[in-house]
């Protein structure tokens, strides 16, 4: 996988290096049982093949609607849950099937923290308790004592040391997820999975978790996988961003890149129904893009492509055939057989499923016209740069790649 | 219930206190107190605000600052519960020249439904899981309307029909588990609609949906008042939502109005250092990114022990910029600013002006 230049904002983005985790065709199906006998009859393919990795000292952020398996993924790179199928690995080691026993020295390096600041702590565990559990279990010993290192702690998430002897009942929900934060910050792990923290949060509340969360990785050099369903905190936290959709990655890409030009058209549909807080962009509601009726289930999920029910630009091969997660632009890996911004990978391909054409009629005018120009544009520009290779027009090559480029500023701008 | 109803009339507009109004809603000075064993929690304190037929008013807030109380104050849900026995509420609630805080439960039972309707949040516990959607709506329409049971579930399948529902035929016959959180916020705005309701409540309609969905919904809310050209009061803490649809903005802080005016105005020309906060706490998906939020510092106020003064004080980065102390002495009155625009802040006309546009507006 090829590094790219955008990612500046990283503090070490070596691309030499490996990756802190990896996984590669990562399956998790919960059985479904029935009758007396409990027959195994069906599987809600929660994650259906995903590959993806997170580099040192990233954030990684997981999109994606209810039911799409971003939050089985968390538990499954966390070992919370046990993987059906597929490879993790952490640092080079694998860890896909390791015991509870095997797991407990990582625990140190991966942690994780939880959506619900109520549910997360035990409601008779006095804060020290909770934070110093960690300690504990792992049988280490701080510098100074275990007390004395809680009450660090507490200060650098922005509590006082004297909540020490307190319950969590006596806290708010936004003081709760610092306690969850301090709790999972106390081994000094390197990798930290947060599933939806900032979500059950006050806005005034979440801006100070995020910037919290943000300080803490500058300080102590983390990798975050940051899983939410809100589009605005993920594009404010993240550096790459994963799109899923029922069980698997439909795109995966640099943050700007992403939310300028999105090459998935559920990523476009995705963000295009953000709500914008400003009154005078009601106008541009004609480019929102309305998906037809609900995600299908997990239980028994479209062949092909699975956004194919519900996507204005399915066609036959859509439905038979799966498009593979490819690499199409660098840094920007999508699987589609018909993407935006893009060359149209199925061209000959050109007849619309029927449930397309009723999709189409959610999908504004000037969308479906803008995409169609920004693709043809892609494609010639593509086929220009192709030529001039051949014969060393270097100067035209430069050309097309301008030529490009507008394209997708205009596509942007217009935005 | 003396002391609570003497007090001031802290308000914009002239309270001809027992008149009926012009405005299609108003609600005047009203107050929900709840005595609680550790005090008593002044959920609403003084709020006052109107509503026209055909417009959308937004309540935005904190969880506690008293919105969701608000709403169930008009629809005269606020005894429900263990802590609704002893509610204290005071002031005045009209709607289409009736008063409601002095009408009798019967009363506002018969208007409930059928002149205002509410939307909740999670339908799924706001739905009975036993009997079928159909039949909840059918219930919900013979309550007000002598028809036979054929009638109504002919409109019930109408309206399943109008709010998106497809084969609204079959799926009447469903229970609520049957359907997804989309539809089942659907079935309840059709339950909601089912009597032609001149005012819709909702509260936080979309927040448990997924942001396609939520586009949908508010699409749905927003063609639905067209149609039938009812007042609706959304209630929601995402700017982005009621930027998309609101007429007018109320925000609410530890119970009271802070500042109250036209969508622009909020959005654009905002007075009150709590909606610049809530302004700079978001993260905006349509702006350049920033690196960092400007939060709001501190946790809201517990509505027992309000602060004194004005209530946001605590938190306020200008609290010492008005002279003597007054922000912590002084409750702060609802002043009008500009056309239709009101903030209870102490700040000087000047001072905010200044600060807007020098440090807030640019940080944006």
């Amino acid at each position: 996988m090829s590094e790219t230049e955008t990612r500046a904002a990283v503090p070490a983005p070596r691309a030499e290096e490996k990756p802190l985790l990896k996984v590669e065709g990562l399956v998790k199906h919960f059985p479904l049982k029935k009758g007396l006998l409990q027959r195994q009859v069906g599987a809600v393919k929660a994650v259906d093949g995903i590959d993806f990795e997170v580099r040192r000292g990233e954030t990684l952020g997981v999109v994606g609607e209810s039911g799409c398996g971003k939050s089985t993924m968390g538990r499954l790179i966390t070992r919370l849950l046990e993987p059906s199928g597929g490879r993790i690995e952490f640092d080079g080691q694998d860890i896909t099937h390791l015991s509870t026993a095997g797991m407990r020295p990582l625990r140190r390096d991966v942690q994780m923290i939880f959506q619900d600041p109520y549910g997360s702590l035990n409601p008779r565990h006095t804060i020290g308790t909770i934070v110093s559990a960690p300690f504990k279990l792992q049988g280490v010993e701080p510098e100074g004592g275990v007390k004395k290192e809680v009450q660090r702690l507490l200060e650098l998430v922005g509590l006082s040391p004297e909540h020490y002897n307190r319950y969590p009942h006596e806290f708010s929900g936004g003081q709760r997820q610092r306690i969850g934060i301090a709790r999972a910050l106390a081994l000094k792990p390197r990798m930290v999975v947060a599933d939806e923290p900032v979500s059950a949060l006050d806005v005034s509340i979440q801006a100070q978790v995020v910037n919290l969360m943000d300080d803490l990785q500058d300080e102590l050099g983390l990798t975050y996988v940051i899983i939410a369903h809100d589009l605005s905190v993920v594009r404010h936290v993240s550096d790459r961003i994963a799109v899923m959709y029922l069980g698997k990655i439909v795109e995966l890409a640099d943050r700007d890149a992403l939310y300028e030009a999105p090459m998935h058209p559920y990523t476009k549909a995705l963000l295009s129904a953000v709500p914008i807080p400003d009154p005078r962009r009601r106008g541009a509601k004609s480019e929102r893009i309305l998906l037809k009726g609900d995600v299908p289930s997990p239980i028994a999920p479209p062949s092909g492509c699975r956004f194919h029910t519900r996507c204005w630009k399915a066609t036959e091969v859509c439905r038979t055939t799966e498009p593979p997660l490819a690499e199409l632009k660098p840094g920007q890996r999508v699987a589609c057989h018909h993407p935006e911004n893009f060359e149209d990978q199925q061209p000959q391909d050109v007849v619309l499923l029927a449930a397309a054409k009723e999709a189409g009629e959610l999908v504004p005018d000037e969308v479906l016209a803008q995409s169609a120009e920004t693709s043809a544009a892609v494609a010639a520009a593509e086929a220009a740069a192709a030529d001039t290779t051949g014969t060393a027009g270097t100067g035209e090559t430069e050309v097309a790649e301008v030529a490009k480029e507008t394209e997708v500023a205009k596509e942007t701008g217009d935005k | 219930m003396t002391e609570l109803s003497k007090t001031g009339a802290a308000v914009g507009e002239p309270v001809r206190s027992g008149a009926a109004p012009d405005a299609f809603l108003e609600v005047r000075d009203l107050k929900v107190h709840f005595p609680t064993d550790d005090g008593l929690v002044k959920s609403v304190d003084g709020l006052s605000f109107q509503l026209e037929k055909g417009n959308t008013l937004g309540i935005v807030g904190e969880s506690g600052s008293g919105k969701s109380v608000t709403s169930l104050a008009i629809m005269g849900l606020h005894r429900l519960g263990a802590r609704g026995k002893n509610v204290r509420m005071s002031g005045e609630i009209w709607l289409d020249g009736k008063e409601l805080v002095s009408a009798s439960p019967d009363e506002v039972r018969r208007l409930r439904g059928r002149e205002m309707a509410m939307i909740f949040q999670d339908p799924l516990s706001a739905m009975h899981p036993y009997y079928t959607v159909g039949s909840q709506i059918v219930e919900a329409y013979r309550v007000h309307n002598d028809v036979d049971k054929k009638t109504a579930r002919r409109r019930a399948v109408e309206l399943l029909d109008r709010v998106g529902i497809p084969e609204p035929d079959k799926r009447v016959n469903s229970y609520p588990h049957e359907f997804s959180g989309g539809m089942r916020q659907r079935a309840m705005i059709a339950m909601a609609l089912v009597n032609n309701p001149e005012l819709l409540i909702a509260d936080e309609p979309t927040t448990a949906l997924d942001v396609t969905v939520q586009a949908q919904i508010l699409d749905l809310i927003r063609d639905l008042q067209k149609e039938f050209g009812s007042a609706v009061i959304i209630i929601t803490h995402d700017l982005g939502v009621v930027a998309e649809i609101a007429d007018d903005i109320l925000v609410m802080y530890g119970g009271r109005c802070v500042e109250r005016g036209p969508v622009d105005d909020i959005f654009y020309q905002p007075q009150h250092p709590y909606t610049w906060g809530l302004l700079g706490s978001m993260p905006r998906i349509d702006r350049e990114q920033t690196d960092r939020l400007i939060p709001v510092k501190g946790q809201p106020p517990s509505l027992i022990n309000v602060p004194s003064g004005c209530a946001f004080n605590p938190r306020c980065p200008y609290a010492d910029v008005p002279k003597d102390n007054v922000t912590r002495t002084e409750r702060p009155e609802l002043r009008e600013v500009g056309g239709r625009h009101f903030t209870a802040c102490h700040l000087s006309q000047e001072d905010r002006t200044r600060i807007w546009n020098e440090e807030i507006a640019p940080k944006l």
